[in-house]
């Protein structure tokens, strides 16, 4: 841990660090939001990312914040790891005037366009074809950015899959597709919806580069965003990833689960992406207490921040509306 | 003044702003080489690149998907749905993302995109490439719906439509394309949500939109033969929609008619109407608002069909006569 980088994916033992912490807190994120559901402290629904966190620590860290982020609607850990301010994240999921989208959209329409992150999106597949605009654009200003472009294993059998890597490819555009497959699409299990063993097999109808990496390593996921980064920075078009993992709980707050059994939960709660990461970075024990301290104080004072925050005034309920 | 076609007129548009906001952008499919498939881009490709002037494969959903990213992103582009019938194939992207993305993300994004729409029947294209789609897009909030009915509205309000910072649906009418009139030489913008006027008179207040506008003109002038002098407007933009004209004429003549292709069930008329009785302009009534539109059917192929599924000069006539005089 003395060297400057570490060896997997060019991180520094600090970056590292950093990355372990999103990890925590995007979990005490959602179980804070699963307590606050449970109390009736928050309404509609929400999905959770429990089991996904290295994902979105991986991805967000092998891109700039000059790039683009189009996000899903498991896409909390996103937000965070992209830098969303944790205060402002809370307040929206409270709905409140100070959120991030001074709640009107929610946890699954969650946007920062201030910082590139060009939103959430509720829709499973929904932003797969808005992908294709933003690598446009980028082409046409010729900018050398790239957009970081997420979805589901559901989404890849939507019809604006194929529209949008089709497209993509046939333009180069620098986009990277980053599939995050976790085995289900809300109950239906991967190998009822796909006759293929690897979602990543598709690439070569674009005649694009695929890969699939573990989904619950970050050096992993980190090492093949960046090198599908550097193809699209080059001009040599888009990426599909991806990424193996694991939805610990359902698929939204309505999911009884019957679909699967307790030991494959336990299972895969068992590679747990988290102590993996620390133990792979060398974090003791005794610094993964601190950081777990530090992340439960955060998120005391973010809660305390969105309680505090104004209800949007209803005489406002028509702004942001033009016809 | 100079006179140009519908058409010209559109593609004089895209290549002025094209010329002057790099920022603008045309994509969909057949619009380079072959101009599209109603010749609107014409020569705009070689003019400007296949950079600017994109020819996409078959893919409605994802043309409109990259109109939404684009735009995100601080582009102006301007697709075209081929026949404004393959807009079912766009749905998702215009009624869940485009429309209300500005919304939902707290006023903090803009999603400036124009899509234009070749729609309307009287080519012979029978029951998928004929239809008239307008009022679908006024009953989603945040799609700003356009329909202009002459060649000088064509220009002016396609360049408002292009600066304008919100999702705007354009729809063309096919057999406009080669109508002509007076377009000035320089760039002009129409403002959208402003009916007009396009003819005074004192016994009815005519509604008509698209080549209907056209058609109500031809029947005034026979109306004007038989001593009956009708009022008509032309909102030009359904959503955000100017009842203001609409409700003086009415407060004037005492009746309304109400003209439109699409079919009449759920259509703009029954929005028009609703308004007038909603108005003011309701205690001045003394005849029925009556509706002449489409018949609730698919657009039939065979010639004298499809002349008769839709609002005809005749038609107007007829129906006119019956609401001045008093006899339904």
């Amino acid at each position: 841990m003395e060297k400057e980088k570490l060896l997997e994916g060019e991180l520094t033992p600090k970056d590292a660090k950093h990355l372990l912490y999103l990890m925590v807190l995007t979990r005490a994120f959602e179980e804070n939001a699963e307590e606050m559901y449970a109390l009736g402290k928050v309404h509609g629904t929400m999905h959770l990312s429990i089991g996904q966190e290295a994902i979105a620590a991986g991805a967000s860290s092998a891109i700039t914040r000059d790039d683009y982020l189009l996000n899903t609607h498991r896409g909390h850990g996103h937000f965070l790891a992209w830098g969303g301010d944790l205060n402002r994240m809370m307040a929206e999921f409270l709905g409140k005037e100070n959120g991030y989208c001074r709640g009107r959209g929610g946890s699954m329409h969650i946007a920062d366009i201030e910082s590139n992150n060009l939103g959430a999106n509720g829709i499973v597949g929904g932003n797969l074809p808005i992908a294709v605009g933003v690598g446009l654009s980028i082409k046409i200003r010729k900018t050398n950015q790239v957009v970081l472009t997420l979805f589901g294993d559901g989404a890849a059998n939507e019809g604006a899959f194929h529209e949008s890597l089709n497209m993509a490819s046939i333009w180069n555009l620098p986009i990277i597709y980053l599939c995050e497959n976790n085995l289900y699409a809300m109950s239906t299990p991967f190998d009822q919806a796909f006759k293929i063993e690897e979602i990543s097999q598709r690439a070569v109808a674009y005649g694009i580069k695929g890969v699939t990496v573990d989904g619950n390593d970050v050096f992993a996921v980190h090492q093949a965003v960046r090198e599908a980064a550097e193809r699209a920075r080059y001009g040599n078009g888009p990426t599909l990833i991806e990424a193996i993992t694991y939805r610990w709980r359902g698929h939204s707050k309505s999911d009884r689960q019957a679909y699967r059994t307790r030991e494959e939960v336990k299972e895969w709660m068992e590679k747990d992406p988290i102590p993996r990461f620390a133990k792979k970075i060398g974090v003791s024990d005794k610094e993964m207490e601190e950081i777990q301290e530090r992340v439960k104080i955060d998120i005391q004072k973010a809660v305390e921040f969105a309680e505090n925050s104004p209800e949007p005034d209803v005489s406002t309920i028509l702004e942001g509306v033009y016809a | 003044m100079r006179e140009l076609t519908y058409k010209d007129a559109l593609h004089e548009a895209l290549d002025q702003i094209m010329a002057e906001d790099d920022r603008v952008f045309l994509l969909g499919e057949d619009i380079g080489v072959y101009g599209g498939a109603f010749g609107v881009t014409g020569d705009l490709q070689e003019k400007y690149g296949k950079d600017r002037v994109v020819d996409t494969p078959i893919s409605e959903a994802a043309i409109t998907g990259a109109c939404v990213g684009a735009a995100l992103t601080g582009m102006h582009p301007v697709g075209e749905i081929m026949f404004s019938d393959f807009v079912t194939l766009s749905m998702e992207q215009l009624v869940l993302q485009a429309s209300r993305i500005r919304f939902m993300f707290g006023g903090k994004a803009t999603v400036p995109m124009v899509l234009r729409l070749p729609g309307g029947s009287g080519t012979g294209a029978s029951g998928q490439h004929s239809g008239s789609y307008e009022s679908w897009f006024i009953h989603v909030p945040g799609l700003k719906v356009v329909m202009p009915s002459t060649p000088y509205d064509a220009k002016g309000l396609l360049l408002a439509a292009i600066e304008d910072p919100n999702p705007v649906m354009f729809f063309e009418h096919k057999l406009l394309y080669r109508t002509k009139g007076p377009v000035p030489e320089e760039m002009y913008t129409i403002p959208i949500g402003k009916s007009q006027v396009v003819r005074e008179g004192k016994d009815l207040t005519i509604i008509a939109t698209s080549v209907m506008v056209m058609r109500s003109l031809e029947a005034a002038q026979k109306l004007a033969e038989e001593g009956i002098e009708v009022e008509i407007i032309d909102p030009r933009t359904l959503n955000p929609l100017d009842m203001e004209p609409i409700i003086a004429s009415i407060i004037k003549t005492g009746k309304a008619l109400v003209v439109h292709e699409a079919v009449k069930t759920g259509g703009f008329g029954a929005e028009v109407a609703g308004r007038i009785v909603e108005s003011e302009a309701f205690a001045y009534l003394d005849a029925p608002i009556r509706r002449l539109a489409g018949l609730d059917m698919p657009i039939p192929y065979n010639r004298n069909l499809e002349y008769h599924a839709v609002p005809q000069v005749e038609n107007i006539v007829e129906e006119s006569r019956k609401i001045v005089q008093g006899v339904y």
